[in-house]
């Protein structure tokens, strides 16, 4: 896996400035999912963004995530400001820039891990051999290179989680994003999980982790706690001060 | 996005439910093989047509004296001896569309050589009649005009005759005798298979009008100076319908037949039986054409309905497929590439049922089959059309979901 070339100094990977989301503008239905929210991740960094259901969190997450765009206010995705782009343009950054790990996997069912694996590289136009070479190095790295030619259904719920990380790497994105990857998994899988996200950190990536959990809030270096749509307030994470200590 | 891995993938989306495919394909496989089918007859006709038309010659009229009369018993076309050697020489001298004309008598006969004998036609004509009717020779050289003056005892003859009767040996110079007339052949006519009416053409001796009616017709029974049937040619086919016209009235003049009265003659007109047979075939296809066209557009149906469950059937696909970074356009290429592997499938395999079935209907049925390759790759354009054009719609659709209403799915 290619280290994050952010180095200090450089730009954030991720600046939002001043964000809202409304749903359904100007109708009786009207939500405002976002209201003012300004966040700046730097390269290497491990954020979570935390608060319960209902709190916009995963509305920010599909912004960050180029999946949405914010009713007002910026937001630069490694630099590129993603209000000048159109659907094909964010589709580029995603691939580029982002790599998505959802709570349900999100495997495609009919095709083994490698392949699955190696999806986002169809999209990057990568010959197949290479592909399938890069994801079965990605396989490896992860620890389940004996298990490349099952299906998901074959796979344990960490076992398909960490295909489907092995997935969002493949491109070598800056950027992990991370929607309660632990959500479906045991607590026992979950602590492997976000060891591997740990282990992503040091090696140069950002990690975004979205959760509701504050035990799995807690093993990031910051913590953003969202309530009503806005930032509430910034926690340093326990976990990681812990370990940090240790180091 | 590589070309190879979006017909990969697509080819991986169909394989897993691939019944459903081929169902779905069914609308264009019926709707290709009708038109393969349609197409092979269609074509197989109409050349059959074009080479029975100039066997027989197209621009061509034939008179024919009317029947005789026994009692309230009306006898065959060309019993009665109306039409004259006379009314030949008006025709030609009096229709300026005229080109050729020939009187016939005909009769039939035991042809002998040596040991061997066949009973076979003679027909008594004049040197027009082999411009009309495309007679070409094989062999020998055409009666000469001595031949025709001077009731000269020589024959030409077709070639099932020359089989019967020499069984390999050179006709040209020998005597045959027909109805005990000695006859010397002086040629041999290129074999023309089938006539116009499903018998031998080839069974057939030529002779000299003169030399039938003065050495032949004791069989028949004529007056001095009757034909039978006058054959007529003409230069230009858009001339007939004019000319036939004025061999009516041209001969109702000469027999002095009272306006209102039934003529003593009956003008046929060749290419009017054709033109007849060529609408009934066009007919046909343009009803055949039409099935096709409506069997393709319900397929299409079929494809675009199918790709549009399969579109909501896969909506977490698509989302997964846009988070990772795939845009509209990759979306589109993918389900479009699926609905034209379906119509192309269908239209290969369409193809091929219509070949088999073409084939078939030429065993089964008497019908005339004829399979060309331009046809093939129109089906194939057609097939391929069909699936993009309602393809579109559902490739559409896809595209512009939004990831986040499908990875929500």
């Amino acid at each position: 896996m290619i280290a994050n070339p952010a180095i200090n100094g450089a730009p954030p990977v991720v600046r939002i400035e001043a964000v809202d989301k409304t749903y359904n503008a100007g109708q009786p239905g009207e939500v405002k999912a976002l209201r003012a929210v300004s966040l700046h991740i730097n390269g290497g960094e491990f954020v979570a963004i935390m608060g319960p259901s209902g709190s916009g969190k995963t509305t920010l997450m599909n912004i960050i995530g180029c999946l949405d765009t914010p009713s007002s206010g910026s937001y630069w995705c490694g630099g590129v400001d993603v209000a000048t782009l159109n659907a094909a343009g964010r589709a580029e950054l995603r691939l580029r820039q982002i790599g998505f790990v959802f709570q349900g996997f999100h495997l495609l069912p009919r095709q083994n891990a490698l392949d699955n694996v190696a999806l986002p590289l169809i999209y990057a136009g990568v010959p197949r051999a290479q592909r399938l070479a890069r994801a079965r190095a990605a396989l490896d790295q992860i620890g389940l290179a004996d298990r490349a030619l099952h299906r998901p259904t074959e796979l344990s719920g960490g076992q398909q989680q960490r295909v489907a990380i092995a997935r969002a790497l493949i491109n070598a994105p800056p950027i992990v994003l991370a929607d309660e990857p632990t959500g479906a998994l045991d607590s026992r899988t979950g602590e492997e999980i976000l060891a591997l996200f740990t282990t992503l950190q040091r090696q140069g990536h950002t990690i975004i982790l979205i959760t509701h959990d504050p035990e799995v809030a807690h093993h990031a270096d910051r913590i953003c706690v969202m309530r009503d749509g806005e930032l509430h307030e910034e926690l340093v994470g326990s976990k990681s001060l812990a370990r940090k200590e240790q180091s | 996005m590589k070309a190879l891995d979006i017909i990969a993938m697509a080819a991986f989306a169909l394989r897993g439910n691939w019944l459903r495919s081929v169902l779905t394909a069914l609308g264009v496989i019926i709707g290709i093989a009708a038109v393969i089918v349609m197409v092979a007859v269609g074509r197989g006709t109409q050349t059959e047509l074009d080479a029975t038309l100039s066997r027989l010659g197209s621009n061509r009229i034939e008179i024919f004296a009317s029947s005789a009369r026994s009692g309230a018993v009306r006898l065959g076309a060309g019993t009665l001896s109306t039409l004259t050697s006379s009314d030949m020489d008006a025709i030609r001298a009096e229709i300026p569309e005229v080109q050729y004309v020939s009187g016939q008598i005909r009769g039939g006969g035991q042809a002998i050589f040596a040991e061997r004998n066949w009973s076979t036609s003679w027909n008594g004509v004049t040197a027009d009649y082999f411009a009309i009717n495309n007679w070409q020779l094989l062999q020998g050289e055409w009666f000469n005009p001595r031949d025709y003056a001077g009731a000269g005892k020589v024959a030409i003859i077709g070639t099932s005759v020359r089989d019967k009767l020499f069984d390999g040996s050179d006709p040209i110079g020998a005597t045959i005798r027909l109805a005990r007339v000695p006859l010397r052949v002086v040629g041999v006519l290129q074999s023309k298979g089938q006539s116009g009416w499903g018998g031998d053409a080839d069974d057939v001796i030529m002779v000299p009008l003169e030399s039938a009616r003065r050495r032949l017709s004791g069989t028949v029974g004529l007056a001095a100076d009757g034909v039978q049937q006058i054959s007529v040619g003409v230069g230009r086919a858009e001339d007939l319908s004019r000319a036939s016209q004025a061999l009516g009235d041209l001969l109702r003049q000469r027999h002095k037949i009272a306006p209102g009265a039934e003529d003593d003659f009956t003008i046929r007109n060749l290419s009017e039986i054709v033109s007849t047979r060529t609408q009934t075939t066009r007919m046909m296809s343009l009803l055949l054409g039409a099935v096709a066209g409506i069997s393709l557009l319900v397929g299409g149906i079929g494809i675009m309905n199918i790709m549009l469950v399969s579109v909501t059937e896969r909506i977490r696909e698509i989302g997964l497929r846009m988070a990772v970074g795939a845009g509209p356009r990759e979306v589109r290429l993918q389900f479009l590439a699926e609905a034209m592997m379906i119509s192309l499938g269908g239209g290969v395999i369409g193809i091929a049922l219509g070949v088999v079935g073409a084939l078939l209907m030429a065993r089964v049925s008497a019908l005339p089959v004829q399979l060309d390759a331009p046809v093939i790759v129109l089906a194939t354009a057609f097939s391929v059309a069909t699936g993009l054009f309602f393809g579109y719609y559902p490739a559409r659709k896809a595209s512009n979901l939004d990831p986040i209403d499908a990875l929500r799915q």
